[in-house]
C-alpha cells in the first residue's frame, strides 16, 4: 500500500513545574516570592480553608447548611491564586474554591450565607466586582473573557492601569464549549485572562480519563494558540509561581495563559455524594500522601519555620476567627420574603407591584397568626 | 421640524440608535457575527466600525454561547455590551448565558453587580429565508424572570425603543421584525430621545374592538383595521412594544371601551405571549368581555420553508375572521 512521505508541520511541548516534592524537599531553589512570611501565610489560610470547609461539611450534616462542596486536598490551589491575584484584578471562580475566596477579602460568613440559602452570600463586601460563584459548568469562564474585554478597554480607552481576570473551573470543564471558547477568544483577542483549571482528577464519579482522551488538559491550550503549564497542584509555591507568572505577562500585554494544576480531591464532590461508590481506597490513601497541607508543614519544618508551639498557637487563633465568623452568620437577621423581588429588576416592574403586595400581605397574616 | 429629517427605515433607525450610543456613551461596545467590515448581514451595523474603531465595534468568532456569555463579564465591569446574533434562530447556543446568568446577575449578588446589556437579534419570518431564519419564539425569553423583551414595530419606535435598551440597566432581548426592515420610512430625529419601556403604544384609536399586535404583524393589524372601518368597526389597535414586563394596563383600559379583543402574534399559538394576554384579560377585566378573546397565530408547527410561509403568518385575512369571531358575539355573551 502506497504511504506518502509526510513532514513535520508543527509540534507542542507541555512542560510540568514543581518547587516542593511529596515529602516536602525543594527540588529546585525557591523563587524570590516565597519569603518565610509567605510561606507562613499561605500556610495558615490553607489551615484555615480546610477549617472552614470541615466546619461547612459539618453544618450540613446537621441540617444547617444546604449542599456544599469541600476544596479538601485542594487547598494550595485555591490559596495560590486567589494569593497572586491584585486587589484590582477580578476573580472569577467556580463554586470549589474556599482557600481562594479567603485570599481574594469574601468572608467566611458570607460563603456559609451562600451556602446556607442566604443570596445576599454573593454580595461580597471585600470583593466588589468578583463574579459569584459559578454552578453551571464551566460558563464563568466565558463571563471572564468579557470581564478580561473590559478591563483590556479600560485599559486602552481611558488610560487606567491593565487589571486581570483569572477564572478556575475543574478538569470536567475542560470538556465544554464554553471552555474551549473562552481559550479561542482569549486567544484572538489577546485578552488579559488567566485560565486556572483545578484538575482533581475526578468530575463528580467520572475520571480524568473518561472525560478527555487527551493526555493533559493544558495541551487544550495549544488548539487555541494560547501558552499553557502543568504544575503540581499539591505545592503551593508552583502554583503560586505559574499563576504570578502568567498575570505579570497578561498584565504586561501579552494575552492569556493557561496553566493546568493537578491535584486530587480527598473529599466527596459534594455533601450530597458518596465517592465511596465510585473510587478506591488505595487510590484515596496513595493521594493523601500528596496532599498539600502536610507537605509544606514539613518543608516550613524542615527550615526551621514552623514548630509544634506555632501550630497551637495558629489553632487557637483559626478556631477563634471560625467561631467569630459563626457568630456573625447566626446572628444576621433572615432577610424579608419581600426580597425575592428586590433586585429582579432594577426597579420593580409596575405589572409585578400585585404579586409583590400579595407576598407582603400573606407573610403580614403569617405573623399575626 | 420633523420634515428637516430625513426619512429612515427601521433597519437605519437601528443604525443611527447605536451610532448615537457609541457616540455619547464610552461604555458602549458592539459585537456579533459580521458586524465589523460587513456591517451585518442586514446593515445593522453599517459603516459603525469605520466610525467609531474595531476597539468598540468587534467582528466574534463564530459561537452564540460565547456572544452571550462574554456580554455577562463585560457589563458585570459596568461596560454597556450590545450583542448581536445574526438570527434569532442562532440564538439557542447562547440561551444558557442570558437565562442562566444575564437574567439572575442582580437578583443572586443583591443587587452588587447587573447585566446592562442589549442582545439584538432580528426576527419573525416573511423574507425568504432558509429554514431556522424565520422563527418567533419570544414566549421563551418573556417566561424568564428578570429580563425584558422588547419588540419594535416602527422606525421611530426601533430608534427610541433601542436607546432606551441601552440605557437600562437590566438586560434586554431587543427583537428586530425584519420582515418591515425596510417596509416603510418614517423621519426620525436624531436627538437621542428614548421611549418608555414597558408601556404599550396605541397606535389606533377605536371604541369597537381591541387588536394586539407587535413586530411586523402591527402591519397586518392596522390593515385590519382600516378594512373594518370601512364596514363601519372602529378597531384600537395596540403595540405592547416591551413584551416583557407587559402593560397589561393600556390594554384593559382599552378593552373598557371596546369589550372585545383579538391578539395577533407570528409565533406559534401554543404557551405563545397570546396565552399570556388572553389570562390575564381573564383575570383582570372578564365582567368588561362582551366575548372571548381571540388569538390569530402562527400554528403550532414547525415555521415552513419558505413556499409556505405566508399559510403560516397571520394575515389581514385571518385577522379580519379573528375579528368577526370576536364581533360575532351578541352582548350578553351569545352569538
Ligand atoms: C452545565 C452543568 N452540568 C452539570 C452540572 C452538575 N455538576 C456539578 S459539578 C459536576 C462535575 C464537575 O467536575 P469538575 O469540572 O471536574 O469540577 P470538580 O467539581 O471536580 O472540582 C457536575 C456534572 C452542572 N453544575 N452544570
Amino acid at each position: 500500500m502506497h504511504k506518502p512521505r509526510l513532514q513535520l508541520q508543527a509540534s507542542f511541548d507541555i512542560a510540568w513545574l514543581q518547587y516542593l516534592d511529596q515529602q516536602g524537599r525543594a527540588t529546585q531553589a525557591l523563587p524570590e516570592f516565597a519569603s518565610p512570611d509567605w510561606l507562613t501565610h499561605c500556610y495558615s489560610q490553607m489551615q484555615l480553608a480546610r477549617q472552614v470547609d470541615d466546619r461547612a461539611v459539618k453544618l450540613q450534616r446537621t441540617g444547617r447548611l444546604g449542599t456544599y462542596p469541600s476544596s479538601l486536598g485542594q487547598e494550595a490551589i485555591g490559596v495560590a491564586v486567589g494569593n497572586a491575584l491584585m486587589p484590582e484584578d477580578i476573580y472569577c471562580p467556580y463554586y470549589r474554591e474556599t482557600g481562594a475566596f479567603l485570599e481574594r477579602g469574601v468572608l467566611i460568613e458570607e460563603i456559609l450565607a451562600n451556602w446556607g440559602g442566604d443570596e445576599r452570600g454573593q454580595n461580597y463586601q471585600h470583593a466588589p466586582k468578583d463574579l459569584p460563584i459559578c454552578i453551571p459548568i464551566a460558563t464563568q469562564a466565558l463571563h471572564a473573557a468579557g470581564v478580561a474585554f473590559a478591563l483590556k478597554y479600560r485599559h486602552q480607552q481611558q488610560g487606567i492601569p491593565q487589571q486581570v481576570a483569572v477564572t478556575t473551573s475543574g478538569d470536567g470543564a475542560s470538556s465544554k464549549g464554553d471552555f474551549y471558547e473562552a481559550m479561542n477568544l482569549a486567544g484572538v483577542w489577546k485578552l488579559p485572562l488567566v485560565f486556572v483549571v483545578n484538575n482533581n482528577q475526578w468530575a463528580i464519579s467520572v475520571p480524568r480519563t473518561a472525560q478527555t482522551a487527551t493526555q493533559t488538559i493544558a495541551q487544550k491550550a495549544i488548539a487555541a494558540g494560547i501558552p499553557a503549564l502543568q504544575v503540581d497542584g499539591n505545592d503551593v509555591i508552583a502554583v503560586a509561581w505559574a499563576v504570578r507568572d502568567a498575570i505579570a505577562r497578561a498584565r504586561a500585554g501579552e494575552g492569556p495563559a493557561l496553566i493546568e494544576a493537578l491535584s486530587y480531591r480527598l473529599c466527596d464532590h459534594t455533601t450530597a455524594d458518596d465517592a465511596g461508590r465510585y473510587r478506591s481506597e488505595k487510590e484515596l490513601d496513595e493521594a493523601w500522601q500528596r496532599e498539600p497541607v502536610r507537605r509544606l508543614d514539613r518543608y516550613l519544618r524542615s527550615e526551621g519555620l514552623w514548630s509544634d508551639a506555632r501550630q497551637q498557637d495558629l489553632d487557637r487563633e483559626l478556631a477563634q476567627v471560625m467561631e467569630t465568623a459563626l457568630n456573625n452568620w447566626e446572628s444576621r437577621a433572615p432577610e424579608p420574603a419581600t426580597a425575592i423581588f428586590d433586585h429582579l429588576y432594577a426597579q420593580l416592574p409596575e405589572g409585578l407591584y400585585e404579586q409583590y403586595d400579595q407576598l407582603r400581605d400573606e407573610q403580614a397574616r403569617g405573623a399575626q397568626s | 421640524m420633523a420634515d428637516e429629517v430625513n426619512a429612515i427605515t427601521l433597519v437605519e433607525a437601528v443604525t443611527q440608535a447605536l451610532a448615537y450610543a457609541l457616540e455619547n456613551d464610552p461604555e458602549v461596545v458592539l459585537f456579533g457575527q459580521d458586524i465589523g467590515a460587513n456591517g451585518g448581514v442586514f446593515r445593522a451595523t453599517d459603516g459603525l466600525q469605520k466610525r467609531f474603531g474595531p476597539a468598540r465595534v468587534l467582528d466574534t468568532p463564530l459561537a452564540e454561547n460565547m456572544i452571550s456569555g462574554i456580554a455577562v463579564g463585560m457589563a458585570t465591569q459596568g461596560l454597556r455590551p450590545i450583542a448581536e446574533f445574526q438570527f434569532m434562530g442562532f440564538i439557542y447556543p447562547g440561551l444558557d448565558h442570558i437565562l442562566s446568568h444575564a437574567a439572575r446577575m442582580r437578583n443572586r449578588t443583591r443587587g452588587r453587580l447587573s447585566c446592562p446589556i442589549v442582545y439584538r437579534a432580528p426576527y419573525g419570518g416573511g423574507i425568504h429565508a432558509p429554514e431556522h431564519h424565520s422563527e418567533s419564539t419570544e414566549a421563551i425569553f418573556a417566561h424568564i424572570p428578570g429580563l425584558r423583551v422588547v419588540v419594535p414595530s416602527s422606525p421611530a419606535r426601533a430608534y427610541g425603543l433601542l436607546l432606551a435598551a441601552i440605557r437600562d440597566p437590566d438586560p434586554v432581548l431587543f427583537l428586530e421584525p425584519k420582515r418591515i426592515y425596510r417596509a416603510a420610512k418614517q423621519p426620525v430625529p436624531d436627538d437621542g430621545e428614548a421611549l418608555p419601556l414597558d408601556r404599550a403604544f396605541v397606535l389606533r384609536e377605536g371604541s369597537d374592538l381591541t387588536l394586539i399586535a407587535w413586530g411586523a404583524s402591527v402591519k397586518e393589524a392596522l390593515a385590519a383595521a382600516e378594512l373594518l372601518s370601512t364596514e363601519g368597526v372602529e378597531a384600537e389597535v395596540i403595540d405592547p412594544a416591551t413584551l416583557k414586563p407587559l402593560d397589561i394596563h393600556s390594554i384593559i383600559d382599552s378593552l373598557e371601551k371596546t369589550r372585545r379583543c383579538v391578539v395577533v402574534h407570528e409565533a406559534a399559538r401554543f404557551g405563545g405571549l397570546g396565552a399570556e394576554i388572553t389570562a390575564q384579560i381573564q383575570e383582570y377585566a372578564f365582567d368588561l368581555l362582551e366575548a372571548p378573546v381571540q388569538r390569530v397565530t402562527g400554528y403550532d408547527t414547525v415555521m415552513p420553508y419558505y413556499q409556505l410561509e405566508n399559510v403560516y403568518l397571520p394575515g389581514v385575512e385571518r385577522i379580519l375572521s379573528g375579528a368577526r369571531a370576536a364581533l360575532g358575539y351578541a352582548r350578553g355573551g351569545q352569538r
